[in-house]
């Protein structure tokens, strides 16, 4: 420590001696080598690897637009409904937090999907990935708890009937379910009691959980090191230096790819955010923008898109117990994935033809399963959403017999790469 | 004095600490989890209302509002109620056995007064609120429709007592909530324990 802050002295110049200053207060320069500039991750990174830097920087844009939204919000059912326009009509740019916000909403989910498709397309969450998908399935729990908390505050009648169907869903437990959405809602219907609670878990309790699980989820990740889209274990093959052969320091060659995809992912966001903050009725759906009202349900309940494909499965079983249930499990299942992949090589690259096909078929159900829950339920839809929910279980309850089977490809020692 | 260190000792010691303070941590999130109970205020709130059906037309429904849940109030038609008899094998809980409803509306119309059915308009699947269906053999919900109620959230049907029909998502038929006539004409919903 003493040597290093000296070396630096001898470099001269005010910026080095504040900056030695400082790292014998505080591990700065330590840290910014260690997570930054000498983290080093595999060279072939492709652009799937963009959608976890996507998700930081929707967090923070979520972070700061709530916290202006907050300012002028008010959470009680007399004003809420109001308030939320006094925002879009009267706040000087209020109607562009607020759009920033709700459009950020859907990118956050967007992106997440994203880059848990490509943690199942490289077998990111294979050994000795586990914890590091288990930190990340937490903040996906924790992300549809701060959408469903967040998306009854304007106090619409969709955000109203949203929040009731969703609470109703714990009184299916039997034994404690009436007493438990009583709990839950503090009172007899969804009512202020409940707004007011949603509110403070809204931006208190959930983003600071959500916060902690993305410092735990990236030190995981910097423990044990990326993956990439050959699956190969860079660690493997170091230099005399003892640095990765196929390793590139973080910064500068990752903080300018991944400024590359911000700077596109910006672009599309924010055509969103301008020409179609609604999109048609799927990011704010056209029933909240009357407010709620608990004698007149909306013609026709759907959850935001990103719920939909649960919401679908929910819906096919015809019994109202088994339906929340097997709803809970198509979530929870996600967490064993680690432990249902009994494949020996990572990458879809090296992966057989059924590991393959199996994996499109979950792909197709997921999106089906997301359309389903967007429609009305008719028995052809309902039928289909059966087909498709057995598809997805079978996806994962297979997987330890088919991914054991398959034929895989030899994995190559150094990664594929091409200089540009 | 022993330089060694007494590992039991020293193990009972930390699980009696760590005992004890999860016991504190449990006594001490009592007050935290009870305050997300149903406050004093909403209690009151959710006192019983009355309600004047010497207005409601035959074959018509109104609905009020109690504890922030609509309360269907339909005055039946003899038609209606014969509408009740003969359906029974196409009805998931015909007898309301596992259904919920004061004893006293605990038979085949569901009510104190065959005429005046009185329900929670709340389906018993994810809480949404049934549609007015009355019209035998109405298009919009199925071919031999008898007339009942319909929801349009997930599709659940129930009949002109509220009792749910088979092959759909609700599990129960409609609650029936308690209530009691203060006179021929005055409905009060929320209490059947007052006297007259």
């Amino acid at each position: 420590m003493a040597s290093t802050s000296q070396s630096i002295k001898s470099g001269g110049g005010r910026l080095a001696a504040l900056t030695a200053w400082i790292d014998d207060r505080f591990p700065m320069t330590k840290l910014w080598k260690e997570q930054v500039s000498e983290y080093y991750a595999p060279k072939n990174m492709n652009f799937w690897y963009f959608f976890g830097s996507l998700s930081l920087l929707v967090l923070v844009l979520q972070i700061v637009t709530g916290i202006f939204l907050t300012m002028n919000y008010k959470p009680s059912a007399q004003e809420a409904f109001a308030s939320v326009e006094y925002i879009m009509r009267d706040v000087e740019w209020g109607w562009l937090i607020r759009y920033l916000h709700s459009t950020g909403a859907s990118a956050f989910f967007i992106v997440v999907y994203l880059h848990m498709f490509r943690a199942l397309l490289y077998g990111s969450y294979q050994k000795p990935r586990e914890l590091l998908w288990i930190f990340g399935m937490l903040i996906y729990l924790c992300l549809m708890a701060e959408a469903f908390f967040g998306y009854l505050l304007p106090w619409g009648n969709m955000s109203y009937w949203g929040a009731q169907v969703i609470v109703s869903l714990f009184g299916a437990i039997p034994y404690i379910g009436n007493a438990l959405t009583e709990w839950i809602r503090g009172d007899y219907f969804i009512s202020d009691v409940t707004l007011n609670r949603f509110f403070a878990l809204h931006v208190i309790a959930i983003p600071f959980a959500l916060v902690f699980l993305v410092v735990a989820h990236l030190m995981a990740l910097h423990e044990v090191g990326s993956n990439n889209p050959d699956g190969v274990d860079i660690k493997k093959v170091k230099g005399p230096d003892g640095i990765p052969l196929d390793g590139i320091p973080f910064h500068p060659y990752y903080t300018v790819k991944d400024i590359v995809g911000v700077g596109v992912f910006l672009i599309l966001f924010c055509l969103v955010v301008f020409f179609a903050p609604t999109m048609g009725g799927y990011f704010l759906e056209h029933a909240n923008f009357e407010p709620a009202n608990p004698l007149q349900t909306p013609e026709h309940i759907a959850p935001v898109w990103y719920f939909t494909p649960f919401y679908a499965i929910l819906r096919a079983v015809p019994n109202k117990l088994m339906g929340v249930a097997l709803m809970g499990a198509a979530v929870m299942i996600l967490f064993f994935l680690p432990w249902l992949d009994r494949g020996k090589v990572k990458s879809i690259r090296y992966r057989g033809p059924i590991f393959k096909f199996f994996l499109v078929a979950f792909a197709i159900s997921f999106v089906a399963l997301g359309f389903l829950g967007l429609q009305p339920p008719t028995p052809l839809y309902t039928n289909l959403a059966r087909l498709f929910t057995v598809v997805y279980f079978a996806f994962f309850l297979l997987m330890p017999w088919y991914s054991s089977i398959d034929r895989t490809k030899p994995v190559p020692t150094r990664v594929t790469y091409h200089a540009h | 004095m022993t330089e060694e260190v007494d590992a039991g000792r020293r193990h009972f010691l930390t699980v009696a600490t760590v005992a004890v303070g999860a016991v504190g941590a449990a006594f001490a999130a009592v007050p935290f989890l009870a305050s997300w109970k149903p406050s004093a205020r909403a209690k009151a709130l959710g006192a019983p209302v009355e309600v004047d059906i010497s207005k409601l037309e035959p074959g018509a429904m109104v609905k009020v509002e109690w504890r922030g849940k609509a309360i269907f109030i339909v005055n039946r038609t003899p038609q209606m109620l014969s509408t009740l008899a003969g359906i029974e094998d196409r009805l998931r809980d015909p007898d309301s056995n596992e259904s919920e409803q004061p004893e006293y509306a605990h038979n085949r119309d569901r009510s104190v007064k065959p005429e005046y059915l009185v329900l929670v308009g709340v389906c018993t699947h994810l809480g949404c609120a049934p549609l007015e269906k009355f019209t035998p053999g109405d298009a919009t919900v199925e071919a031999g429709w008898p007339g009942g109620f319909f929801c349009p959230c997930h599709g659940s049907k129930f009949d002109m007592s509220g009792r749910v029909f088979k092959d759909v998502p609700a599990p129960t038929n409609l609650p029936v909530p308690p209530y009691q006539f203060v006179s021929d004409t005055r409905i009060l919903i929320g209490s059947d324990t007052r006297s007259a």
